[in-house]
């Protein structure tokens, strides 16, 4: 479903992507892991289209992605949820998962998938005239990815949805990615957090500066000495 | 007492004039983090483009059309000035944009005195003049429209970006450019939507302002255009609505000035209050207090 393949990626000098190749196939969660300044953040940009890429191609549904603009991307079915969350701190809610069905204009099936947030998310039509900046850290992440979903995407790109939450906000989150997986989106989920993301995942890359160093079943590396000795060893 | 009503509907009038050209100031830094120092020049050709509209065809167009007409043109004028001059600026330092707006704004006076000349048009006021009498006072004409468009404009932008979709997409833009953008919202076509809005509204103040002291020439926009920059920062630089209080407020401190202490003071005061504000709430009345979020 979505295939890169060679990716290289500059910031100005620095060549932070070395050639990069991976898969994920339609249904499954593939996760990233990797620690910091490995570059996890900086593949999800490019097939974002957030920065450029020096060279390589990524396809999604095999169609180039470099031929959309930034903007455009959403529209064929691509969701990235930041880093940071990045909700819109000024706006309600509920106008923040609007702006998610920005490019929408199906009012009746707008409405059923707000309809379907607020049923995966309670907190959020609780709070729904709340402004988001006032909204926890873990609500701010459900709002992230609530506002993903409106776009009604047929893959979601997640970066470091657990960053900064409590142990208890995690097991929730990653409970949640499971369920969106269940219900027919794929999943590309980039975690520091490795021992639950590879819990949760059907196929696992190890990122080590700007390379791929290991790839594999999740419960495979589970098991792997490396993986263990280097990320799960906490 | 009758003094000072009197002051005040002419301090109203004065300050629904900055209170629109305030809201172009406002906007703009909202969405792009620049002051556009050309926006007093967008008031000066909004002017411009309502004489030529007015007194210059062979057959009369009704005065609501030569302001729309004339707010159309000033939108294009201040859209062309974004794509020209600050979008390749959009990544570069501020003061690099800052500078380039100086300049645009020294250029469009340049252009204005070799397109008009120098010599200023007198400017006639376009409606009658006859004065209304209201609870007692003799309130001209001019001053009620003034006042009454000027409201008519701000709640119709307040509408605008509360409630509809392009507005919110406004605000997204504002808070989060690169959120924005993963929402699939075209990022630059709501900073031209930006400037449009902001510089027709800046071509009503710069018209009303215009007929207010009947004369139009290129340098015009200078000092109202300071002076409603000083009321943008006053309300809270980025916030609408503290565009449009600053806005009064300065037309009002202004006017007061000039009735009971003198209007040689005038400039003093105004400019005065700025290096106070910016010295003791630097963020302005309605401004929130940035906070880095990590």
């Amino acid at each position: 479903m979505l295939k890169v393949t060679n990716l290289h990626v500059h910031y100005g000098v620095i060549h932070a992507i070395k050639g990069v190749n991976f898969e994920v196939n339609e249904g499954d969660i593939v996760t990233l892991i990797g620690s910091n300044g490995a570059g996890k953040t900086t593949i999800l940009k490019a097939i974002s289209q957030l920065i450029d890429k020096s060279d390589g191609d990524i396809t999604f549904l095999d169609k180039s992605l470099s031929q959309y603009k930034p903007h455009e991307v959403v529209r064929i079915g691509v969701s990235h949820v930041p880093e940071g969350r990045h909700v819109f701190p000024g706006l309600t809610v509920l106008e923040n998962l609007e702006m998610g069905a920005y490019y929408r204009n199906d009012k009746v099936a707008i409405k059923q998938d707000l309809q379907k947030v607020f049923v995966r998310f309670p907190r959020l039509e609780e709070r729904k005239h709340q402004v988001a900046g006032t909204l926890s850290g873990g609500e701010q992440q459900m709002l992230a990815i609530g506002r993903a979903l409106m776009n009604h995407p047929k893959i979601l790109l997640l970066d470091e949805p657990s960053m900064g939450l409590a142990p208890i906000l995690v097991k929730e989150i990653f409970n949640i990615i499971q369920e969106i997986n269940q219900s027919g989106t794929t999943i590309l989920l980039v975690e520091q957090n490795a021992n639950q993301a590879l819990q949760i995942s059907d196929k696992a890359y190890v990122l080590e500066t700007g390379q791929i160093t290991l790839s594999g079943l999740s419960k495979e590396l589970l098991n792997n000495d490396k993986v263990k000795a280097a990320y799960l060893s906490a | 007492m009758e003094l000072f009503i009197r002051q005040l509907i002419n301090g109203l009038n004065t300050g629904s004039i900055y209170a629109l050209v305030a809201i172009g100031y406002t906007m703009v830094y909202g969405i792009i983090k620049l002051i556009n120092f050309a926006h007093g020049e967008i008031m000066m050709f909004g002017a411009y483009f309502a004489f030529l509209l007015a007194f210059t065809l062979s057959f009369n167009l009704p005065f609501l059309l030569v302001i729309v007409l004339s707010m159309s043109f000033a939108a294009i004028l201040g859209v062309l000035i974004e794509r020209v001059a600050y979008k390749k600026l959009r990544q570069a330092p501020r003061i690099s944009a800052l500078i380039t707006a100086i300049g645009m704004s020294l250029f469009l006076q340049h252009l204005a005195q070799l397109i008009f000349g120098s010599t200023p048009y007198v400017m006639k006021p376009l409606i009658d003049t006859t004065p209304v009498v209201l609870f007692n006072f003799a309130i001209p004409k001019l001053t009620l429209l003034t006042i009454g468009l000027s409201i008519l404009f701000m709640l119709l932008l307040s509408f605008f970006v509360l409630k509809t979709k392009p507005g919110k997409a406004m605000r997204a833009v504002s808070q989060d450019k690169e959120a924005a953008i993963l929402m699939g919202i075209n990022v630059d076509n709501v900073i031209s939507m930006t400037f449009a809005i902001g510089s027709a509204l800046g071509a009503l103040g710069g018209i009303f302002y215009a007929m207010t002291y009947s004369q139009i020439y290129p340098t015009m926009g200078v000092l109202p255009g300071l002076k409603a920059f000083i009321a943008a920062v006053f309300g809270g630089i980025g916030s609408i609505g503290g565009a449009m209080l600053g806005g009064y407020l300065i037309g009002i401190i202004e006017t007061m000035t000039k009735a009971y202490i003198s209007s040689k003071w005038v400039d003093v005061i105004v400019f005065g209050l700025l290096i106070v504000i910016l010295l003791f709430k630097p963020s302005g009345i309605l401004g929130k207090n940035t906070k880095e979020k990590v």
